[in-house]
């Protein structure tokens, strides 16, 4: 289900996090995920952060996702 | 090659794939994914958006507390436009009740806080992606004592409907499996669907070339008759799931019977809060009466919600019911099959 | 149309609901000519036309970044009365004020209305005001009324009367940055956004398009209700279909993370600086150009294009090269988790 994008955490206060959605930023409650820190990707839902995810993994399959976009568009 | 060109390489029969997710209705149709599919790839919208199937009892029960004085309703803006009985709790904010959008539980809260003298009442919809959040809302306001915040939950759990699904008969080949419900409860909670009945299942994310790939993968399982459970989505999803977000949903919450729109009472569907955490449950505290009336007999919402009709097989379709004025929550949720086949119909 | 008791959000927010009201009450009870254009083209006289129109401004907030109310209310009067092909020269302005404004801030808003004319070139020439009672009105509340001067031979631009099969869409730049950031200067949507209200004034950039292209054939500024609901009024009046690429329509980063994360369609959010150009086939590369070298199109893009089609469907060439109807939003948009 639902609305739920990567965003980069940019700043963390307590159990909370600001983070970066191309630019925009959301408040994100951390209290589902454990061991995040700046610079970490999480998926971002209904204001919390419900999963961390690889950023590594995350660009590679967006860029293969890209390369795959463009060949369908040829 | 790219997808689309391998699925049709792929192809030797019919299938039919049935996706429980909302986010994947409105994916699929925003990005014109039907359009790029051979004719014997069906897609099939399920019950997988948490508005839809959501009873009329519900909005009507919100209406209900919106017209208490001192009352403000914190929700989603899933709800705001969904049909009750007469009315709806956009049309009562015109009216001059308190109706607040709120983009988080925590938003809700923050406004109770700010707001001693009001009683807030937050409208807890959605299923195991929005429930754990919810749940650390409830703990929150416990640990702070709070004591002008209320959830109304319709907060409901996915696999008691696919147990539905599967058991009364279908003709459908497999699941694209929702992805963000999997990143909470893990791909295991979804053992039971290739186990029990033989279908195929992918667990998917939302870009289009996820849900492309994932029906690659299941027309792959189908033609090798092996079903299973496989993860497409491993960006996000595991076997075990978010671990953390499972004990507060189960902290918090406990299974119900629910009723689901166009499925009736499903046992230990829903989520309610546990006896702890009950003084927050608005229906504990004030109960509102409502109508109770029958939903518009024309209305197919549940038939399309089992994938036994398609929205034009409705009468009422693109004609008395349309996102402007929608009669059942199919039309007015942006993720419900007829407002997206309408939006997005070639 | 079936009316409600009372008017709601929907209503005002430029897509379909917006329409059924002005068509069904207003329309029809003022005896208004159709189809609707942003200004109206009255007092033919030798060689020209005046172009009339009217807008009120009521955004909340009054301030955000990148603009102001009072800059809006230039703009969008001068952007309505350029995009008919006239040359805006005059605009009345009426101010409803909430007793108890900062006179601070009202100075700040008369300024920038009268930066923004200046640059724009008009002169505001006549005027009223009105204080209400506290509660009465939200802060402040601007009408702008405004007459430019339409040479002949511009008139079909208004109503589309010369668009053509082949015909190509022009758009000026980024969509979807002005709603960005109002909705961020409310500050109720728990996010912050880097983001700038596009507002400006367009018609330098129009007339030099007017200028160097001889097949102008329609132009429309896209306010509420964004680029999907000028594209449907345009199919409308035309009865051709239009044929939109999706890869081709720009959306900053910042739009489209917001977008994506609280269900927004870039393509429904208001605009108060972007306006779309129909140009005959053949000319859109000097369209390009001319746009491109102004400051307010460096990011012009061809967007699509008029085709034939019964059913003047606007389609979406999606960006995976899907199809799918780019139908108008029937109210306002609101943020979803679902």
């Amino acid at each position: 289900m639902c609305l739920s994008i990567p965003a980069r955490i940019l700043k963390i206060e307590g159990k909370t996090a600001e983070v970066s959605a191309g630019g925009t930023i959301f408040k994100a409650g951390l209290h589902l995920v454990e061991d995040v820190t700046v610079g970490d990707y999480i998926l971002l839902h209904a204001g919390f952060a419900i999963q961390k995810i690889s950023e590594k993994e995350a660009e590679e399959t967006l860029k293969l996702f890209d390369e795959i976009s463009n060949s369908m568009n040829d | 090659m790219n997808l689309a060109a391998m699925i049709e390489k792929t192809v030797t029969r019919n299938y039919n794939f049935m996706e429980v997710c909302g986010g994947h209705t409105s994916a699929i149709h925003r990005f014109g994914i039907p359009s790029l599919l051979p004719d014997c790839v069906k897609l099939i919208s399920g019950p997988g958006c948490p508005v839809c199937v959501t009873g009329t009892d519900y909005i009507d029960k919100a209406i209900g507390y919106s017209g208490i004085d001192h009352f403000i309703i914190c929700t989603f803006g899933d709800l705001l436009r969904v049909p009750g009985t007469d009315s709806s709790l956009e049309k009562k904010r015109a009216g001059g009740a308190d109706v607040r959008i709120v983009v988080s539980g925590l938003e809700a809260l923050e406004i109770a806080r700010t707001s001693p003298e009001k009683k807030v009442l937050f409208l807890g919809i959605g299923f195991e992606t929005t429930a754990p959040g919810t749940a650390v809302t409830i703990k929150l306001a416990d640990k702070e004592n709070i004591n002008n915040f209320y959830l109304l939950s319709a907060h409901k759990i996915m696999p008691p409907v696919m147990k539905e699904i599967i058991s009364n008969g279908n003709n459908i080949d497999g699941f694209i499996c929702p992805g963000h419900v999997a990143t909470i409860t893990g791909s295991d909670a979804f053992n039971f669907i290739p186990e029990k009945s033989g279908l195929s299942c992918v667990i998917t994310g939302f870009e289009p070339a996820d849900i492309l790939m994932a029906i690659l993968m299941l027309i792959k399982q189908v033609n090798s008759k092996s079903p299973k459970v496989e993860i497409q989505y491993n960006r996000a999803v595991t076997r075990g799931g978010n671990s953390l977000a499972m004990n507060y949903l189960h902290e918090v919450f406990e299974p119900c019977s629910v009723k689901w729109r166009g499925f009736g009472l499903i046992p230990e569907s829903g989520l309610h809060l546990r006896k702890d955490f009950i003084r927050f449950d608005i229906e504990n505290f004030l109960d509102v009466k409502t109508s109770g009336r029958d939903e518009n007999e024309l209305c197919i919402c549940g038939n399309i919600l089992r994938g036994l009709n398609k929205p034009d097989d409705c009468l009422l379709f693109a004609d008395v019911c349309n996102p402007e004025n929608p009669v059942g929550a199919c039309m007015v949720s942006n993720e419900g099959a007829c407002n997206s086949w309408y939006k997005y119909r070639m | 149309m079936r009316m409600n008791d009372y008017i709601t959000l929907n209503q005002g927010s430029g897509g379909k609901l917006s329409h059924e009201l002005i068509n069904s009450l207003f329309v029809k009870k003022f005896g208004m000519s159709e189809p609707l254009t942003d200004s109206a083209i009255i007092l033919e006289k030798a060689g020209y036309s005046l172009a009339f129109t009217t807008d009120s401004y009521v955004v909340n907030p009054i301030f955000f970044p990148g603009a102001d109310i009072g800059k809006l209310s230039i703009c969008g009067t001068v952007n309505d009365l350029a995009v008919s092909g006239a040359i805006p020269r005059f605009v009345a302005v009426s101010f409803i004020i909430e007793e108890g404004f900062p006179v601070n801030d009202l100075i700040r808003i008369v300024e920038s209305m009268a930066e923004e004319a200046l640059k724009a070139g008009i002169l505001i020439v006549t005027g009223d005001t009105k204080v209400v009672e506290k509660g009465k009105c939200d802060k402040l509340f601007i009408t702008t009324s405004g007459i430019g001067i339409l040479k002949h031979g511009l008139e079909h631009i208004s109503t589309a009367g010369r668009v053509r099969p082949g015909d190509k869409l022009i758009v000026n730049g980024s969509l979807g940055n002005h709603a960005l950031a109002v909705l961020g200067a409310r500050n109720n949507l728990s996010f912050k956004t880097p983001v700038n209200s596009d507002c400006a004034s367009l018609n330098h950039l129009i007339q030099a398009v007017l200028e160097s292209c001889s097949e102008v054939r329609f132009m429309r500024d896209l306010t509420r209700g964004g680029l999907a609901t000028v594209l449907n009024e345009l199919s409308g009046i035309t009865g051709y279909g239009i044929l939109a690429y999706e890869n081709s329509i720009p959306v900053d980063e910042p739009v489209r993370g917001f977008c994506e994360t609280l269900g927004f369609d870039p393509l429904f959010l208001a605009n108060e600086g972007k306006i779309v150009i129909v140009v005959g086939s053949g000319q859109e590369n000097i369209a390009l150009e001319i746009m491109r070298s102004d400051l307010l199109g460096t990011n012009s893009e061809v967007i699509g294009e008029i085709v034939p089609d019964d059913k003047h469907l606007v389609i979406l060439n999606t960006s995976i090269g899907g199809k799918r109807i780019l139908d108008m939003p029937s109210g306002q948009q609101l943020p979803r988790i679902c």
